[in-house]
Order: structure tokens, then sequence, then C-alpha cells
């Protein structure tokens, strides 16, 4: 019954859905809804990046000049929000989106009306989150930890705090879940996992994590919710509970959760230096079983956030071991990066640039990790400006680098037109020139003893931060600059892009058209070897 | 003598004395390091974080360098024929080894120094630090095994600092200063005091949200958890003014909850406390025989 | 993979914007209702219940229609499969963060606050007098005193129950397999009957503990993990029966056949789940 042959593979017939609405709102299509996810993120990348302005522009110099400093908060809270949940995690999905279908054959997601509610509930969640900015008593201000007993004090905003969190995670539960669904089953013939590009590897595992981790920071706003409005007393001692068991439920979320944002980068990035190095990427294998690694230990490591709560000695030592464990899968593939360039035939083409500034910049991030796991050693650090450096090397020069290398690579792939190379380089080097000067200077801000969440600080500490404040107005100019290329390539350029963009490409991406069809593949594809990075490559 | 007046002295003298351990341990203009501290477990965190840097550094030498060389020999443009290996399973298990044992090398002096810091016992004296919304209270509980009476007060930012900090308040944040030390936003009305060469502990909790106690001269900190009480301990054998910052984000003005704490030479802290208790001890008889008006108490400040 | 040799992509659908519309929609609702304004919360919250229940029967009714026609081959079997599976893995992660937390206060807070292990300072200064003990409203004694459910009466019925609704679903699975309708409806029917028993004992107990043992909410952290966790159960409890309601109509309206009944065999899992969860709860929430 169910097989009764021979459908059409769209229910409708015709391929080419009319009118806005249909297009995109009641879209089913993977390409459609990915690039709906991409334009999001990039809204909200904005969104954030203008509360990050106005966290530097305080900073700029000693003194409040501009905002009370519960408004400071709110900034600092929303900011961290929005880059998190709206810019990055949507980001790496509309990726997900666009490529995984075509990069194992097949016609579109698995469920892709479960697609399109994933992608429409995030607009709202968004809506609510940032309307509280609105409301008497203002924005979330309790930083993007949400730690109790302090962000109980705050007003109407934690209502909806933890609604718009709620609605995320359903959002995100879905979406792993359809990528899970895609992978393990809609794979062409042919094309076994271990053939599968190291993209489709990484969103796999980080797909697991968001299945696991997510769940638990419902619960984690939930006990919050009811904490605050329905007496309950899971974060208060007086009843029984502890305010440290917030951090723990939400650290046990939260540092998955940090993976789940970079992940998706270390597969991107492992798509686009073998293309640029003209070489096949270096240890597949050992790609794979280190994002798998990496994923497990994600799990035990939570507390490494909380060296100084208070944990007896035996913890901290546990987790001061596991995290620095983790140094060692991360090495792996950052080694077969450097490895993959070696003796191969490189051209530096924008994507090539971002990829290999996200090398160099995400590993210095991931050093000052490693040094935050010395248990001692982040008795100094814990909590300062030491700990932002840490986390912005990793997530601003890591993951939201690797997605802006990402949409260079595959723009042309996308929109069928190529993209000014000249103003893609001048997006990356003043870029990578301004992100360090906002950025690096924040680690002696740290060592120096600058604590992090603060409007205002000591005038020992005005010349870093003035730097830093000049990096981030000219690092934030600069994404202007993307903008601007993207708008030029989508509905301005006239140089046509061939199937196979780029030289050194492989994949079966790359076997169709650019732009490609609507369906990606109608039937699937028979899998040539010699068109996958990894087909014929035998470990 | 009053004790005010005693108290003056006292500590101008003390300041006099350790104004050179003081100016290396508060943070200074252009700093770029960790301060090494004045405590020996400061000083071990200090050179457990250089071994770290240099770790990272030397890795990222060797590492970068790499990539360098390869991206300048492996050109496309310079004629650069890619190479068709893409593994080798000696090369792998070489560089997964490697790492483990440099990370070995760094978690066991971590685990010592650790070890170190997390044992109280000994402690000849102990201080309650309790932190409010928006600043921190002290109360001294007992002193070479003797209980202390009554002595506790709330230490909170600077008038000078709190009338600048106001938002478009005009104020130049360095025109405050406190022995040459631009000390904006890092000095209190009445600083915490603690004698030089013994063991102390504190016992730190929060009465309201959580805030953090940490003075990083002295290389310890602790999250103050309503509710909860952890401890911490220091032993400070150089006397002097040591400032140090609410670190966990506790509301509004948690950027202006400094700490400050004033180690003085034993022989002075003992006749400082002894102070307190008197004066303690005073109020008190004071308060119970209804006396007009209230004890004004302002020692403390130099 | 796919087996005929095409792929099958469902054509667009209102329904995804209408359930984001119906989410967000009860979502602004509660969370005005729970900050006072309560005539417009609960009308918003209302309209979002509405709209998502609305969107529930348009979108399975679709589906149900889609699959009737035979739209579906095995590769879209397989992906409702795998998306069932992981949602109610999801599931079992979001108990997790509760289980976590009564476990922690157990383990950890309670011992802490009473002076055991690190707490002795704890309890030196700040919570002189409190003797660790479960169950516990903590030191302060939040909520005044209680007693606590026993688990031999209702809440071992209630496991007996839930567990016979198991073996009953799974009776009715293999006649649906074998093809008797007759003991198929019969046994399903006695599913649902089972489930909606099990509420009605649990109401029955929750008025119990509010009006007989003060055993509320407001109960420090006994309340609240009790509450939360049977609750939270409760709650996939109803959703589960409503489920199981819906799957006996589409019976015995004949939907399913011998090998295609993948709604039936997702809501049979869900109910396992659903089962497991309750015997976790039983033995760490009533027994121990
Ligand atoms: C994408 C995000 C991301 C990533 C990938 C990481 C990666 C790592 N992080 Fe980070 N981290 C954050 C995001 C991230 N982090 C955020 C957001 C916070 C702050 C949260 C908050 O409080 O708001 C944080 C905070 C944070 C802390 C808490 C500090 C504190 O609060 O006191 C710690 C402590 O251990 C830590 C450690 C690490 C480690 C060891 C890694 C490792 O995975 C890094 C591994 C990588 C390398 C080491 C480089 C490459 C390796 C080699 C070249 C091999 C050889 C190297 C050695 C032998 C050293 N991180
Ligand atoms: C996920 C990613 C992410 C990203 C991408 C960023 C990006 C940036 N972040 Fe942020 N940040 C976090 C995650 C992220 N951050 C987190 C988790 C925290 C911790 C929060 C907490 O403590 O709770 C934090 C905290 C944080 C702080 C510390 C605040 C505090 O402790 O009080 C600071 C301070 O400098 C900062 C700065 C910046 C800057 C300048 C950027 C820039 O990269 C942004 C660049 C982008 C733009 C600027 C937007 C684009 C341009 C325009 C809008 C045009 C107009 C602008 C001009 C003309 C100048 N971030
Ligand atoms: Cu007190 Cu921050
Ligand atoms: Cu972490």
């Amino acid at each position: 019954m169910a097989h009764d042959a021979a459908l059409p593979h769209d229910d409708h017939a015709h391929a080419d859905p009319k009118g806005f609405i249909h297009r995109w709102v009641m879209s089913t299509n993977h390409k459609d809804i990915g690039t709906m996810y991409l334009v999001f993120s990039l809204t909200m990348f904005f969104i954030g990046g203008l509360f990050a302005m106005g966290i530097r522009a305080e900073l700029f110099k000693p003194g409040m000049q501009l905002m009370q400093p519960y408004f400071f908060n709110e900034l600092t809270t929303m900011h961290a929000l929005v880059m998190i949940f709206g810019a990055i995690m949507p980001g790496f999905v509309g990726l997900a989106n666009w490529m995984i279908p075509m990069q194992i054959g097949a016609p579109d997601m698995a469920l892709p009306r479960m697609n399109n509610l994933s992608f429409w509930i995030l607009p709202f969640a968004f809506v609510l989150l940032l309307s509280t900015f609105f409301l008497p008593g203002g924005a979330p201000a309790a930083g993007w930890t949400m730690y109790p007993p302090l962000v109980l004090q705050g007003g109407d905003d934690v209502a909806f705090m933890v609604f718009s969190i709620h609605l995320m995670g359903i959002s995100s539960i879905m979406g792993a879940i359809n990528i899970i669904a895609t992978i393990l089953n809609m794979r062409a013939p042919g094309m076994d996992l271990l053939k599968m590009p190291l993209f489709c590897w990484s969103w796999l595992i980080t797909a697991f994590l968001l299945l696991a981790v997510m769940p638990v920071l419902a619960g984690a706003v939930t006990m919050l919710l009811t904490d605050k409005f329905f007496g309950t007393s899971f974060f208060n001692a007086g009843g029984g509970g502890d305010p440290v068991l917030y951090q723990h439920v939400f650290w046990f979320f939260g540092h998955p959760e940090v993976y789940i944002m970079i992940l998706p980068a270390f597969g991107l990035i492992s798509e686009i230096i073998p293309t640029f190095a003209r070489k096949p990427i270096f240890g597949y294998k050992a790609m794979v079983y280190a994002i798998a690694c990496i994923a497990f230990l994600s799990f035990i490591v939570w507390s490494h956030h909380m060296f100084t709560v208070g944990l007896p000695i035996g913890s901290e030592l546990f987790f001061m071991y596991a995290t620095m464990l983790i140094a060692v899968p991360t090495g792996v593939k950052v080694f077969n990066w450097v490895t993959t360039m070696w003796r191969g035939s490189m051209t530096f083409e924008t994507p090539m640039l971002w990829a290999i500034a996200f090398v160099i910049l995400f590993t210095i991030g991931g050093f000052s990790g490693v040094m935050m796991a010395l248990v001692p050693a982040d008795f100094q650090y814990n909590q300062t400006y030491f700990i932002v450096a840490h986390f912005h090397y990793v997530l601003v020069t890591g993951a939201a680098f690797a997605i802006i290398a990402a949409v260079y690579y595959w723009l042309p792939k996308w929109s069928g037109h190529m993209y000014s190379e000249f103003w893609g380089k001048v997006h990356f080097w003043n870029s990578a020139i301004w992100v360090n000067v906002l950025f690096f200077p924040q680690h002696f801000l740290g060592l120096a003893g600058m604590p992090r969440r603060i409007p205002d600080y000591n005038v020992a500490f005005a010349d870093f931060n003035m730097v830093s404040s000049i990096g981030g107005f000219l690092f934030g100019a600069t994404q202007l600059v993307f903008v601007g290329v993207i708008i030029h390539c989508v509905f301005f350029s006239k140089v046509r892009a061939p199937a196979k963009v780029w030289e050194g490409a492989h994949g079966l991406e790359w076997t169709l058209s650019s732009p490609p069809p609507h369906h990606s593949f109608v039937t699937p594809p028979v899998i040539d070897n010699s068109v996958l990075a990894h087909g014929d490559v035998m470990h | 003598m009053s004790v005010s007046k005693f108290l003056r002295q006292t500590s101008g003298a003390a300041v006099a004395l350790a104004a050179s351990a003081s100016a290396l341990a508060n943070p200074v203009p252009w700093q770029l390091n960790l301060t090494r501290g004045v405590t020996s477990e400061s000083h071990e965190i200090f050179a457990l974080h250089m071994a770290a840097l240099w770790v990272c550094v030397g890795i990222g030498v060797v590492v970068f360098g790499a990539m360098i060389i390869a991206m300048f020999r492996f050109r496309k443009s310079r004629g650069a024929v890619p190479a068709t290996w893409s593994h080798n399973s000696k090369l792998e298990f070489v560089w997964t080894l490697m790492p483990v044992l440099i990370l070995i090398g760094l978690a066991t002096p971590a685990t010592r120094i650790l070890m170190n810091e997390y044992d109280t016992t000994g402690s000849q004296m102990t201080i309650k630090v309790t932190g409010y919304q928006w600043k921190w209270r002290y109360d001294y509980v007992d002193y070479l095994g003797k209980p202390v009476g009554d002595v506790g007060f709330m230490s909170k930012l600077a008038a000078a600092s709190n009338r600048i900090r106001q938002l478009d308040s005009g104020l130049d944040p360095g025109s405050v200063s406190d022995h040459g030390f631009k000390d904006y936003l890092l000095s209190v009305d009445k600083p915490l005091v603690i004698p030089a060469g013994v063991k102390v502990r504190f016992v730190v909790t929060a009465g309201d949200v959580i805030h953090g106690f940490w003075v990083p001269p002295f290389g310890i900190k602790k999250d103050a958890i309503p509710g909860i009480v952890n401890d911490i301990w220091v032993q400070v054998d150089q006397p002097g003014i040591y400032r140090g910052q609410c670190y966990v984000l506790c509301g509004q003005d948690h950027g202006f909850m400094p700490i400050v704490v004033n180690v003085l030479p034993k022989a002075q802290f003992d006749s400082w406390l002894a102070a307190q208790e008197a004066q303690a001890k005073a109020d008190k008889a004071a308060r119970t025989a209804q006396a007009a008006g209230p004890a004004n108490s302002a020692f403390a400040q130099h | 993979m796919s087996q005929s040799g095409t792929y099958y992509i469902p054509h667009g659908s209102r329904w995804p914007i209408v359930a984001a519309i119906g989410l967000f929609l009860f979502m602004v609702g509660f969370g005005n209702w729970l900050n006072g304004n309560d005539s417009l919360g609960q009308t918003v919250m209302g309209l979002g219940a509405l709209t998502i229940i609305g969107m529930m029967v348009g979108w399975f009714g679709s589906v149900i229609h889609e699959s009737m026609r035979g739209n579906f081959n095995g590769q879209v079997d397989v992906s409702f499969r795998m998306g069932m599976m992981w949602f109610i893995f999801s599931e079992v992660m979001f108990f997790g963060a509760f289980f976590g937390a009564l476990f922690y206060t157990r383990m950890i807070s309670i011992p802490t606050l009473g002076g055991e292990g690190a707490g002795a300072l704890t309890n030196q200064f700040l919570w002189n007098g409190f003797a660790p003990a479960w169950p516990s409203n903590g030191p302060e004694h939040i909520g005044g005193a209680f007693s606590t459910m026993p688990p031999w009466g209702i809440p071992l019925l209630n496991t007996l129950l839930l567990l016979s609704s198991s073996v009953t679903i799974t009776i009715a699975h293999h006649a649906l397999r074998a093809g008797h309708r007759g003991r198929l409806l019969v046994f399903l029917g006695l599913t649902v009957l089972l489930g909606a028993t099990f509420l009605r004992f649990q109401v029955h107990e929750y008025i119990e503990a509010y009006t007989h043992l003060n055993l509320t909410l407001h109960t420090g952290i006994y309340g609240s993990t009790f509450f939360m966790l049977t609750g939270f159960h409760g709650l996939h409890v109803t959703l589960g029966t409503i489920m199981l309601i819906v799957i006996w109509l589409r019976c015995v309206r004949g939907h399913f056949n011998r090998d295609n009944h993948f709604a039936f065999e997702a809501v049979a899992w869900y109910w396992h789940f659903v089962d497991v969860v309750w015997l976790c709860l039983f033995l760490f929430v009533y027994v121990l």
C-alpha cells in the first residue's frame, strides 16, 4: 500500500511553488528553508552585534557615559543569547539544510514540514525575547547563564525569557531529529557513512548533542519558572534546594552547547581546506573519531565552569583532567588540517583565507581554554576578561568565521553567481585584523584582574579597553561589507558560476548545476566514488 | 588615645611600610600579565600560569610555523603539485600521544597546588565574609583559638568613587587616588583588616544572590552563595593594601562592590582588634543604656 | 534507503506556520498571565491552545489522509520512526533534568545543609540544628509540616495499572499484526481505560496531598521534586491517553493493516516510555 510506486517527486506536480507565501511561509524545500535560516542568522548577528557595540561603547573609557549599569547588564545578557541561539546555531542549521541533502544525494530533508516548523518557531521566539526590552523592568540582565537567585529578581522578563528558550529548544530538537533522520535514512545508495563529507559527520554528531542537552536546558529554565511563580524551592537553600544545583543542570547543557557551536565548524573547515589545497583531507577516519570523542567528552567536563563554587577536591580534579583531555582530539583535528595543507597545491580564495584564519585563531582560543582547565590557574582567570577573550576566539573567530567561510564557499553554488573576490578579501583582511585588536587585549585585561560583566572599571584598565573598543567598532563596521558582498552576488553579479565552482572541489553538491534544481536529486544519484571527497580513499 | 585616632596612625604607618608590596600587587596601566601576587600560593599559580603559557606558545610556534611554511612552499602559483597521500598511522599516533604527555606535565603541578589550596587546616583565625547587594560584610569569628567579641562591619564602595561613577557625573575617574594608586572603583569606606603572617580562614557566604570574593594578589577566589558556606584561606606575609572585586554578576551594581584588604603587621593588628572589641562593647553598653546619640564609629579609615 | 527508486516530498503546508503562531500565542498569553495580566493572558493563552489543537487536527489529518492514499513509501516510514524514536529520547533527557535535581538534592544539598561531608561549615554558620533527612522541606521548613504519600497504597495500584496497560497494548499490537480486529479493539480500549484510571487516581492523590497531607508544590524541595516529577509524568500520561484514544478511533475506522501501522507503534512506544518513567518515579520518589 505504501509503495504504490512512481509517484511524482512532489504531490503538487509543479516544481516551482507560486507566490511569496506559498514559497517561503509554507515551504517544504530544504533550500528555501536553509536560505531563511541563513538570513535570520545574519539578522540576529547584526542585532547581537549592535548590543556588543553598546557594550564596547560604554567600556570605551572609564566612567559611566551612556547607560545605567542595569541596562549594560541587559545588553550583555541579550548580546549573548541573541548571538548563541539566534546567530550561530541557526547559521549552522541553515548550512545543514542547504548542504546535507545535496551532499548525500537526497532530494530534501527527511521531514520537510517539520523542517519548516523548526524554522518558523525561531522568529517568534526572538520576537518574544527581544520584546522584553520594552517591558517595564527591561530585558533579562543576569547574564546568558541566568543564574538564580539573581535571575529570579527580574521582573516581567523572566517568564518571557524562559518561554522563548523553550521555543528555541523545541526548534533545535526538531531540527536535530530532522538532520539525524536525513543522514541516516536519506543517503543515496552507495553513499556509505564513511564516505560522507565531514560536514555531514560533524552535524550528525552535533544533532545527538542537541537532542541530549536542549531538553536539559528546558528543564533548568522550567525550574527557574516554577521557583519564581509557583513557590518551588529548587534553588533555595532554605527549602532544601541549592543555587549550585542550577549551575550543574545549566552547564550539563552549557558545555555540550559550546561544542554544538564548534563541531559543525570543524566540519566546514574540513570541507574547505582540502578543496583549496587540492588534496584529500588528511586522516578522514581520525577526523570522524575525533569529533565523536570530543562529543563524548563534552558530557563529562561541565564543572570546569564551576571551579570556584566550592566543589569537593575530587570533583575539581576529575573535571580538570577530563577537560584537558579534550585538547587531544581537538589537536588531532588541527594537526590534520595543517597536514592536509602540507604538500598540497594551494590557492587562497576568500573561503580559504577564512578557513586558515579559523585554524590559527580557534587554536589560540583553545590554548586559553586549556590554561583555564588548570584549576588553580582558573582561580585567577575565572570570570575575568581572560575568559571573554577565550570564548570570543572560539566563538567569533571559530564558529562565526567558519560560517562566513562556508557562505563564501557555497554562495556561488546557491546563487549561481560569483561574488566579488576583491570585496571578499577586503572583508576578510579587515575582519582578521580588527577582530584581533578587539579580542587579544582582553587577555591582558583579564590577567590584570578586570572582571567580566562590569560596566565600568579602574583606570588601570583604561588603555586596553579603548584599544579593544576601537577594534570592535572597526570589526563591526567591516561586517557591513559582508552584507554588501552577499547582496551584490545574489542580485547584481553578472559572472555565472559553473557547476563545479572550485577547481579542487569534490562531492555530490558540485555535480548539480549552480544554482541547483528545486529538488536537489529527484531520483537517487548513482554514486561515482571519484566525485566524492573520500569515496575512493581507502583508509 | 581615641580608637579612631590610633587607627589612623597605625594604618598610615602600615601603608608606608608596605607601599612597595601593594605597588606590585595592584593593576597597572598596560599590564600584560598576571600579577605574581604576594602569597606563596599566588606565586605557585603564577608559575603554573607561565608554564601553561609557554607550553601553548611552543605548540603554537610549531603548528602555526608549519602552516606558514606550507602556505609559502605549497602554493599553486609556485607550481606545487598536490601529493596524493591522505593518512599516516604512525604520524597520527605520535601526535595523539605527544599532547597527552604534555598535558600530564601540566596536570601534575596543578594537582599539587590545588591540594595545598584546599587544605584549610591549621588556620589561626576565622573571618566570615558575606556578600550583599552591593556591599560586603566582614565578621571576625575567632582569632588564635579565641572567639572574637562582636566585631563586624559593612564595607562598601568609597564615596568619592561612588560620586564619579554616576551616569554623566562629569567627574574624572583618574582624580581619586590612595598613596599614589589611582583607586577608582577599587576603594571602600572600611577595608577588611587582617594580620600579616597568620593563616586566615575566610568562610564565605551571601545574603541575597551569588557574589564572589576575590583578591587577585592573594590568588584566592571563592563564590559567595546564599545558604551555603565555602571556605578558603590565605596567609599574607607582607603588610599592605590589597584590592579585589566581586566577580560574580550580582545585579546592577556588580561592578561597584570592591574588596580592599588592609594587612597589618601582627602587633598592630592585635591592638586594632582589641580596640574594635572595646568599641563594640562600648557601643553595646551605650545602646542598652539608651544613650541619646548613636556612637559614631569611624575607624579604619585612612 | 529509497526502495521504489524515487523520493517522496510532501507539498507545502500551512500547518507549520499555524503551529508556530499557536505556540507563540500560548506562550505570550501564559507569560502575561504569570505577570499578573490575568484576563488578557488567559484569553491569549486560550487562543493559542485552540490554535495548537486545530493545527494538530489539521496537520495529523492531512498526514493520515496522505498515508491512506498510500503516498508514503518505506523510506518515509523509516523517517517517521526515527523521528519518534529520537523525540522520545529527548523526552527522556527532559525527565533526566528533574531526576537529576532529585538525586542532587537528596545526595548533595540536603546532606550539605545538614552538616554532612563538606557541609560542616554551612551547617555551623547558617543552619545550625538542621539535621539531614529525607523527606525534607529544608532548614526553613518551607510550606510547614507535611506527610508523604505512602507508596503501598495508590502509587502501587497505579504502578500495577500502568504495567498492565503495557501488557494490554502489546496484546493489542499482536492482535493487529495477526489481523484480529476484535481483540485489537478490546485490548486497545482496555489500555485507554487503564490510562484514564491511572489519571483518576493521580488526581485523587493530589487532592489528598493538598487537603490532608499539607504536601504542596510549596513544600520545600520535597514538594518541588514530588510535584514536578509526578506532574510532568501525569501530563505525559494525559497526552498518551489522548493519543491512544485517537488511535483507537483510527482502528475502528480500519486505518491500519498488518504491515502498515506506524502511528499505532509510535503511540505504543510513547506509552512504554511513560511507563518506564513511572517505574523510576515509583522507585525514587515513593519507595526509596
Ligand atoms: C565554541 C565554543 C567553545 C569551545 C570550542 C571551547 C573550548 C574549550 N574551552 Fe571554553 N568556553 C566557552 C566556549 C568554548 N570553549 C564559553 C562560551 C565559555 C564561557 C561561558 C560563560 O561563563 O559565559 C567557556 C569557558 C571555559 C571555561 C570556564 C572558565 C571559567 O569560567 O572559569 C573553561 C575551563 O576549563 C574552558 C575550557 C575550554 C577547553 C579546555 C576547550 C577545548 O575544547 C579547547 C581545545 C583546543 C585546543 C587546545 C587547541 C588545539 C589543540 C592543539 C594544537 C593540540 C595541542 C595542545 C595542547 C597540548 C595544549 N572554557
Ligand atoms: C556566539 C557568539 C558571540 C559573538 C559572535 C560575539 C561577538 C561579539 N562580542 Fe560577545 N559575548 C558572547 C558571545 C558572542 N559574542 C557571550 C556568550 C558573552 C557572555 C555574555 C555573558 O556574560 O552573559 C559575550 C560577552 C561579550 C562581552 C563582555 C560583556 C561583559 O562581560 O559585560 C563583550 C565586550 O566586549 C563582547 C563583545 C563582542 C563583540 C565586540 C563582538 C563582535 O564580534 C560583534 C561584531 C558584529 C557586529 C558589530 C554587528 C554588525 C555590524 C553592525 C551592527 C553595523 C553597525 C556597527 C558599526 C558601524 C560599528 N561580548
Ligand atoms: Cu557582588 Cu558581583
Ligand atoms: Cu565548557
